[in-house]
């Protein structure tokens, strides 16, 4: 007897999306090695804190050697062709200033450029500081500078013993960093891959070509939700397992409760996904879309700087965007040990809210 | 034994907006019948052969497929047609082989019916290349593939060889030709090209502005004007302006300005060839080529319409 298996539709579903994904390598570049440099930057910008240098403005006025003289009295090591003062401290780090000779003019655009924070001037024989009182980088500067000014001390050691640094894990930028990582690698894979695929398989004629056979349109909702899913399991797992090599990242928590999380957040991105692809065919429209839902959050979650800078008024509204929830849901299992508990709030608005999102976008959905 | 018709189309209007796509079109597909529905840009075809397939949906009349209607029967008429839209991009990063068995799972089919189609549609030697690596004509043809999977009652087909130089076109026909000896598949087709329509179809429909024009076999939309022949001909003079071929009783010239080309029907030549060559002499003017042809459906189309088909050529 000839064999002539049958082909099952949701296998062949599953099969073709997920080779769709995998074969595309602008898809495993954003959503695996991108996400990866991104933490391998950010972690090893913010880990390594050894000797900070901070570059200072001096105007040079028409008698610039009032102002040389001055700083000469404060320190010794001014006199040297290399300009700078080092302040010394065991706990924190070392911190030098470098003085840098500038006119007005250059003076303004270093500051503007991020060059320099602060600009120190002589008038009538003191010393005068310019700075955006708004940047506490600057303040700090001027903070430290003024010290040492006034106290006069040509070489400086900070005896700061009443400072512990806390170096223990889970308190470091890259432990705050991962958790954010993985939720946001969570929304933007599924916004793009599910939203900007489904538009484009729309403005390809392939989604009315489809369903033009007897093709369960479910099967097709269920295959290209489920590699998506799958795909973004793979993603997040390789960037725990980088995390842990590289910065020897831990999972405080529950295990099962990050799970949980993880599940909810990506039925929840998945509803909002399915959502805003529910009608158009063009992907320029696709495009912009997506950025709307994607951008905000992107900046007003606290993925990569907690958003307890922004004004206390808004925090409440910000906690209830939904990256926010999934990010701190990780965040608390990652570094505070959160079990089941904590986080059921979230997850029980991810769920439900997705699916919301996909039965309004299912309802409006257009097929042809 | 006379067969009941597959697909019936009554009365059908469609409009968008302030346009009549479909404006009261019906005809109807027997067994085995091969139709043509032929037309300008815009003249309704593709929202038409959409209302077949179930893509669209009429704002009046009826479409009856093997008896059944759109309405509740949507699962068993999809398994017993075959279709390709007039654009459809398959995914880039599947290969042939891949896409045919994606489509043929639909249909509960398997691993041999992929290969035969493979077969059919001359594509082995492609069967493991990326859609997005395939030439024109092979996308045309794996679109007819995945047409041909489910052995349709009825095949529609939208433009299955525009933009398709005539060597790829000739191999689209040359399928479907075989189809036609071999299997008893009605098709619906809708195109720019008389050839393709003469070539392929039993019946034509010429359709414009959702109307239909003319209908027939292809003898009957040129039975009325058997025996006609076309001259066309070209002057040695430039600059030839249609004044210099004023109405007359034996000849009538149409003289194209742009173009610098003429072309008079000759319905008893031996007659009127004699007075129209006398009648350049005359006027001092010198035929530089002339070509004398039997009249197609291009010269009837522009009989009808007042156009040529292919507005832009
Ligand atoms: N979705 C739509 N919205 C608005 N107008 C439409 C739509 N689809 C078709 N039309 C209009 O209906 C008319 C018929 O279009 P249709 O696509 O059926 O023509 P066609 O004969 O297939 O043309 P072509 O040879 O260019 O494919 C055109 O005037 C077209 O602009
Ligand atoms: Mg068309």
């Amino acid at each position: 007897m000839k064999m002539n298996k049958k082909y099952s539709q949701l296998g062949q579903l599953l099969i073709s999306h997920f080779k769709e994904i995998i074969r595309e390598p602008g898809i495993i570049f954003w959503g695996i090695v991108f996400p990866i440099l991104m933490s391998l930057g950010l972690g090893i910008a913010f880990t390594q804190k050894q000797e900070v240098i901070r570059k200072v403005a001096v105007l040079e006025t028409n008698d610039s050697a009032v102002l040389d003289s001055l700083l000469i009295i404060y320190m010794s090591d001014y006199a040297d062709t290399n300009r700078m003062m080092t302040i010394e401290n065991m706990q924190t780090g070392n911190t030098s200033f470098e003085f840098i000779p500038m006119n007005w003019h250059d003076a303004l655009i270093a500051l503007k450029r991020g060059v320099v924070n602060i600009i120190i001037a002589e008038n009538d024989g003191k010393i005068e500081y310019r700075f955006d009182p708004l940047n506490p980088d600057a303040q700090l500067s001027y903070t430290k500078l003024n010290k040492y000014f006034i106290t006069g001390t040509p070489v400086i050691i900070e005896n700061t013993q009443n400072i512990q640094p806390l170096t223990l894990k889970g308190t470091r930028y890259i432990d705050f960093l991962i958790p954010g990582l993985l939720a946001m690698g969570i929304m933007m894979s599924t916004m793009w891959g599910l939203s900007y695929g489904m538009i484009e398989k729309r403005s390809k004629k392939l989604l009315r070509r489809m369903v033009a056979t007897p093709m369960k349109k479910s099967y097709f909702l269920i295959s290209i939700m489920t590699v998506r899913m799958t795909m973004n399991f793979i993603e997040a797992v390789l960037l725990i397992v980088f995390a842990w090599l590289v910065f020897d990242i831990t999972i405080q928590g529950s295990i099962p409760a990050l799970l949980a999380i993880f599940i909810a957040g990506n039925v929840g991105f998945a509803g909002l996904a399915f959502f805003i692809s529910c009608r158009t065919a063009k992907t320029e429209i696709g495009n912009g879309l997506i950025n709307v839902v994607v951008m905000p959050m992107m900046i007003l979650s606290g993925i990569f700087f907690s958003y307890h800078n922004f004004p206390d008024s808004l925090i409440p509204y910000l906690r209830t965007l939904p990256l926010t929830m999934v990010a701190d849901g990780m965040r608390s299992i990652f570094i505070e040990g959160a079990g089941f508990d904590q986080i059921v709030t979230p997850v029980a608005i991810l769920m439900i809210g997705g699916t919301i999102f996909f039965s309004f976008g299912l309802r409006f959905f257009r097929w042809y | 034994m006379v067969s009941q018709p597959l697909v019936e189309v009554v009365d059908v209007i469609k409009s968008f907006k302030d346009v009549k796509a479909v404006n009261g079109l019906s005809f109807s597909v027997r067994e085995g019948q091969f139709l043509a529905l032929l037309g300008p840009n815009g003249a309704g075809k593709t929202t038409m052969v959409e209302m077949i397939e179930g893509i669209q949906f009429p704002d009046k009349g009826d479409i009856i497929i093997d008896g059944k209607t759109w309405h509740n029967h949507e699962e068993e008429i999809h398994r017993i047609i075959g279709l390709s839209l007039q654009e459809t991009r398959f995914t880039d990063k599947l290969n042939v082989r891949e896409t045919l068995s994606l489509f043929a799972s639909f249909y509960g089919l398997g691993r041999d019916r992929v290969e035969e189609v493979i077969n059919l549609v001359n594509l082995d030697e492609k069967r493991k290349s990326y859609v997005v690596n395939l030439s024109g004509g092979q996308r045309q043809r794996l679109a007819l593939g995945i047409a041909l999977l489910n052995n349709p009652k009825i095949l529609l087909l939208d433009e299955p060889t525009t933009g398709l130089d005539p060597t790829a076109r000739r191999e689209v026909w040359s399928i479907l030709k075989k189809l036609k000896k071999e299997a008893n598949t009605s098709l619906i087709l809708t195109t720019h090209y008389m050839e393709e329509a003469e070539q392929l179809c039993d019946y034509i429909i010429i359709i414009d502005h959702g109307k239909i024009l003319k209908e027939g076999t292809l003898d009957q939309l040129l039975i009325t004007e058997r025996g006609k022949k076309i001259l066309e001909f070209t002057l040695k003079e430039e600059g030839i302006k249609p004044e210099a071929f004023p109405d007359n009783n034996s000849f009538n010239v149409q003289w194209d300005m742009d173009k610098q080309k003429g072309n008079l029907e000759l319905i008893k030549f031996e007659s009127q060839l004699p007075k129209f060559l006398n009648y350049l002499h005359t006027c001092g003017l010198t035929l530089e080529n002339m070509e004398i042809r039997k009249l197609s459906l291009d010269d009837l189309f522009i009989d009808l319409t007042g156009r040529h088909i292919h507005e832009n050529e």
